[in-house]
């Protein structure tokens, strides 16, 4: 397809102006804390699959809460768009997370189905920077990659409930740096607890370690049994937000609750209305 | 406030720093819209191209080396011949007042240098996105004229 209708389409799909149908497809998403080495990953990947593979990628940045507007600096990374053989199979979309009360809008799995009806092989979604509890993108991928790395705290990290527990891949980023083995220590006696446990890949992005390994795992990634439940629960969560935050008059109740002091009791009764 | 845009802000060229693309992308940001920002030294086919890929409506180009007259228009004409006509350019940067004039002749609808109140930009950005002034408008209207 043309790029540049595609781009339009997927505008209009972000405005509210395209249904799109479901699609079978891979949709993986990589996630992890801020600064953790995501985007750098992510063009490890694309360096491989390219140009065998056709992939997409939306790459998700926050929205100000203040000025509504959004600073989206993913692309600066990705040194695989220079690249002329490669960058005609990839398509790079970077994404606003708008009025979404989380780090993943609920949009973006309309993009991503749209996408993989366009003929892509596979769509990458690359998460804001996420802490421990932001589970959202279990509600929109099929697989998921929880991207780690060394000095982010002692062992009893590991053992924590949350996002680690719905990974389906692990990697632990920039094992050129002291304690990424560590880390993966750490996880990997954590793991042994779990029945199905998933794999981890020590990699590191600036030197190519393991991004090999990285990019043959994520076409065939199983998905954790476990997780499952957990994965439905944040898809009735996110339709649930939806209805809010679709509301015509969201923004404008958000506005008289912070400068007519509006109560909440009031603004709910206003959007059952 | 205007309606949010999608604005690119590039750095074509061999420039060394991009404070002040940095400044004009928070300045944006803070102004409501969706600014989409490359990075340094980028060409303009790959400027082009994420202007498409990202579906961007304006494009602010920072230029601080001197190669502007070189480079501003080649990003117009790539722009036209994608067929993106709609797409607002705009530059910055050390641009001497001599060379402006080419630039708007080019398809650049407004020149902002050093010193410009970040309020000037938004209110050219509020106004173009209501203008038909698009790179491949006959349209010879330029901000400040």
């Amino acid at each position: 397809m043309e790029r540049r209708q595609l781009a339009r389409q997927l505008s209009a799909i972000e405005n509210g102006e395209l249904q799109v149908v479901k699609t079978e497809g891979l949709i993986v998403a990589i996630t992890g804390p801020p600064g953790v080495g995501k985007s750098c990953l992510v063009d490890g990947i694309l360096h491989r699959l390219a140009p065998k593979y056709k992939v997409a990628v939306l790459a998700i940045d926050p929205t100000s809460p203040i000025s509504g507007g959004a600073l989206l600096g993913d692309r600066i990374r990705l040194s695989v768009l220079d690249d002329a053989e490669k960058s005609d199979s990839i398509y790079v979309r970077s994404i606003a997370t708008r009025s979404s009360s989380g780090s993943m809008p609920s949009i973006v799995s309309d993009l991503a189905n749209h996408l993989l009806a366009s003929n892509f092989d596979l769509v990458i979604i690359e998460t804001v920077g996420a802490g421990q509890s932001e589970m959202r993108c279990a509600a929109i991928a099929n697989r998921i990659i929880v991207v780690e790395g060394p000095s982010r705290g002692d062992g009893v990290q590991a053992e924590k409930a949350g996002l680690l527990e719905l990974a389906d891949l692990i990697v632990v980023n920039k094992s050129d740096l002291e304690g990424a083995s560590k880390v993966v220590n750490d996880l990997t006696v954590s793991l042994t607890l779990t029945n199905d446990a998933p794999p981890i890949i020590l990699a590191s992005a600036t030197e190519g370690v393991g991004l090999d390994e990285l990019s043959e795992k994520i076409l065939s990634l199983e998905e954790r049994v476990s997780s499952r439940r957990a994965r439905v629960r944040q898809q009735l969560l996110m339709t649930h937000e939806n209805v809010l935050v679709r509301n015509p008059a969201f923004e404008t109740i958000i506005d008289r609750m912070s400068e007519e002091g509006l109560s909440i009791e009031d603004a709910l009764r206003e959007f059952d209305e | 406030m205007g309606a949010r845009q999608r604005i690119v802000i590039a750095k074509p060229g061999l420039d060394g720093h991009d404070r002040g693309a940095k400044v004009v992308a928070r300045a944006l940001r803070d102004g409501g819209h969706e600014v989409i920002y490359t990075g340094l030294r980028r060409t303009p086919d790959q400027i082009v191209r994420t202007v498409m890929d990202e579906d961007a409506r304006f494009v602010g180009l920072s230029s601080l080396s001197g190669a502007h007259s070189h480079l501003f228009p080649k990003v117009c004409n790539l722009l036209r011949e994608a067929g993106l006509d709609d797409v607002v350019v705009f530059g910055g940067g050390i641009i001497p007042e001599g060379d402006r004039s080419q630039l708007f002749d080019a398809g650049v609808r407004a020149i902002f240098g050093p010193g410009t109140p970040s309020t000037e930009i938004l209110e050219f950005v509020e106004f173009a996105s209501g203008r038909n002034c698009g790179v491949g408008s006959q349209d010879e209207w330029h901000w400040g004229e």
